[in-house]
């Protein structure tokens, strides 16, 4: 039986390869032939999660929530210091400089990845901003949010600080942090649904050992990762609780 | 900081719900909420502190080890109602979210505001406790809040 494994669409684009890296190195540990399948969409990604055709999934916090606590997955591991955090930007020229200086009417520029924008708009509540008294603009990537601050089609933009920092120093350059987040216990994590599960213990002791391994190693930087840290059930149910007080 | 702050420094005995009282330092003088955190705790079913992370350490004033193993009412300023903690029991136990806004109490008698949520933590069908979350409310719902507050007391 193949099985078949998915990275959440919110993965930098430079780290595309890696993912196929990492696939043939899950088959070589398993023994087991294992398909990747990634999405443009979070939306396709999901239908596909909830028809069952996932079975292996490095999933963004937001959707762990799903994966674990309606669809009985299981969390095995997580990126070592890769929290999710959120950056909130505009144009370097702006004369607005934090995000008390934005008001209603503002256009934001922001993607379909569920926990930036949940977490961007957490980060407008002080300025009295809500869905009612601002417009969107959806873009497909983080680089089409800098376009849009930069072509003065948005006011602020919301970015995933990975993404962020990613952008090259040309753009980074044009604009401007009005705010960043430092959650630090919001991260995404590598989940295992059922039919995987025979095969958790194993995954777990072969990914934690990546690092003392010389081809693990190098597979961990075409994903552009450190490392993984053991995550224990409760600090999946934690993680999960402090998503859900973030939802409205 | 709040146009209103005088900086006055005074003493008032809090009674909490359980009977137990403390005589607490109050300054009237807001300190700001850090831009981008998340003020993070648990409690057990009866609200003892078992978990605070650096962000509640930093805007409280307390350190971690005076901070677990007491109860969240530490940190209930003196102008937050009554009822207004009833609703979020009351809330919490049948299983809700709650949601509001509260002024927080410093270790140093200086305060804090915050948008507060709290839900219930349910492992295995069974109420293991309670996680709060807090962010930054904007100047308007603390405006709103201190006006409402005030008629509650």
């Amino acid at each position: 039986m193949t099985l078949n494994l998915s990275v959440s669409p919110d993965f930098p684009p430079t780290h595309l390869s890696g993912w196929f890296i990492f696939n043939t190195w899950l088959q070589r540990q398993l023994n087991t032939g294992v398909h990747l399948e990634l999405y443009d969409s979070f939306d396709a990604q999901r239908e596909d999660i909830r028809n069952g055709k996932i079975d292996l999934i490095y999933a963004n916090p937001y959707d762990a929530s799903m994966l674990v606590r309606e669809l009985g997955f299981k969390v095995l591991v997580r990126p070592r210091n890769r929290a999710d955090e959120t950056v909130i930007a505009a144009r370097h020229d702006d004369p607005r400089s934090c995000v008390e200086d934005l008001g209603a009417g503002i256009n934001i520029a922001t993607t379909a990845d569920p926990d930036v924008h949940t977490m961007g708009m957490i980060m407008l509540e002080s300025a009295d901003l809500d869905k009612t008294n601002v417009s969107f603009q959806e873009c497909d990537s983080y680089v089409l949010v800098a376009k849009a601050l930069l072509n003065g089609q948005a006011d602020a933009g919301f970015f995933l600080k990975d993404g962020y920092d990613e952008l090259s120093e040309l753009v980074r350059h044009k604009m401007k942090m009005l705010v960043s987040s430092q959650i630090s216990v919001v991260h995404h994590t590598l989940v295992a649904g059922p039919r995987m599960q025979e095969h958790a213990e194993l995954l777990t002791e072969r990914l934690l050992g990546m690092e003392e391994d010389p081809k693990g190693r190098d597979v961990l930087k075409s994903m552009g990762l450190d490392g993984w840290d053991v995550m224990e059930d409760e600090q999946t149910e934690f993680m999960i609780d402090l998503i859900d007080t973030l939802i409205d | 900081m709040s146009e209103q702050d005088t900086g006055s420094v005074g003493e008032v005995l809090i009674k909490y719900y359980d009977g137990t009282e403390r005589l607490a330092k109050i300054v009237d003088r807001e300190v700001p909420y850090p831009d981008g955190k998340l003020i993070v705790s648990r409690t057990d079913p009866s609200g003892i502190i078992t978990h605070a992370n650096r962000a509640f350490i930093e805007m409280s004033g307390y350190t971690r080890e005076e901070l677990i193993g007491v109860n969240h009412y530490i940190l209930r300023h003196p102008d937050m109602p009554a009822v207004a903690f009833k609703d979020l029991w009351d809330t919490v136990a049948q299983g809700k979210k709650w949601q509001g806004y509260v002024k927080n109490l410093r270790k140093d008698g200086a305060y804090y505001w915050v948008k507060a949520t709290v839900i219930p933590n349910i492992r295995n069908g069974e109420l293991v406790g309670y996680t709060s979350v807090r962010r930054k409310p904007s100047r308007s719902k603390i405006t709103e809040s201190e006006a409402l507050y005030v008629t509650l007391r």
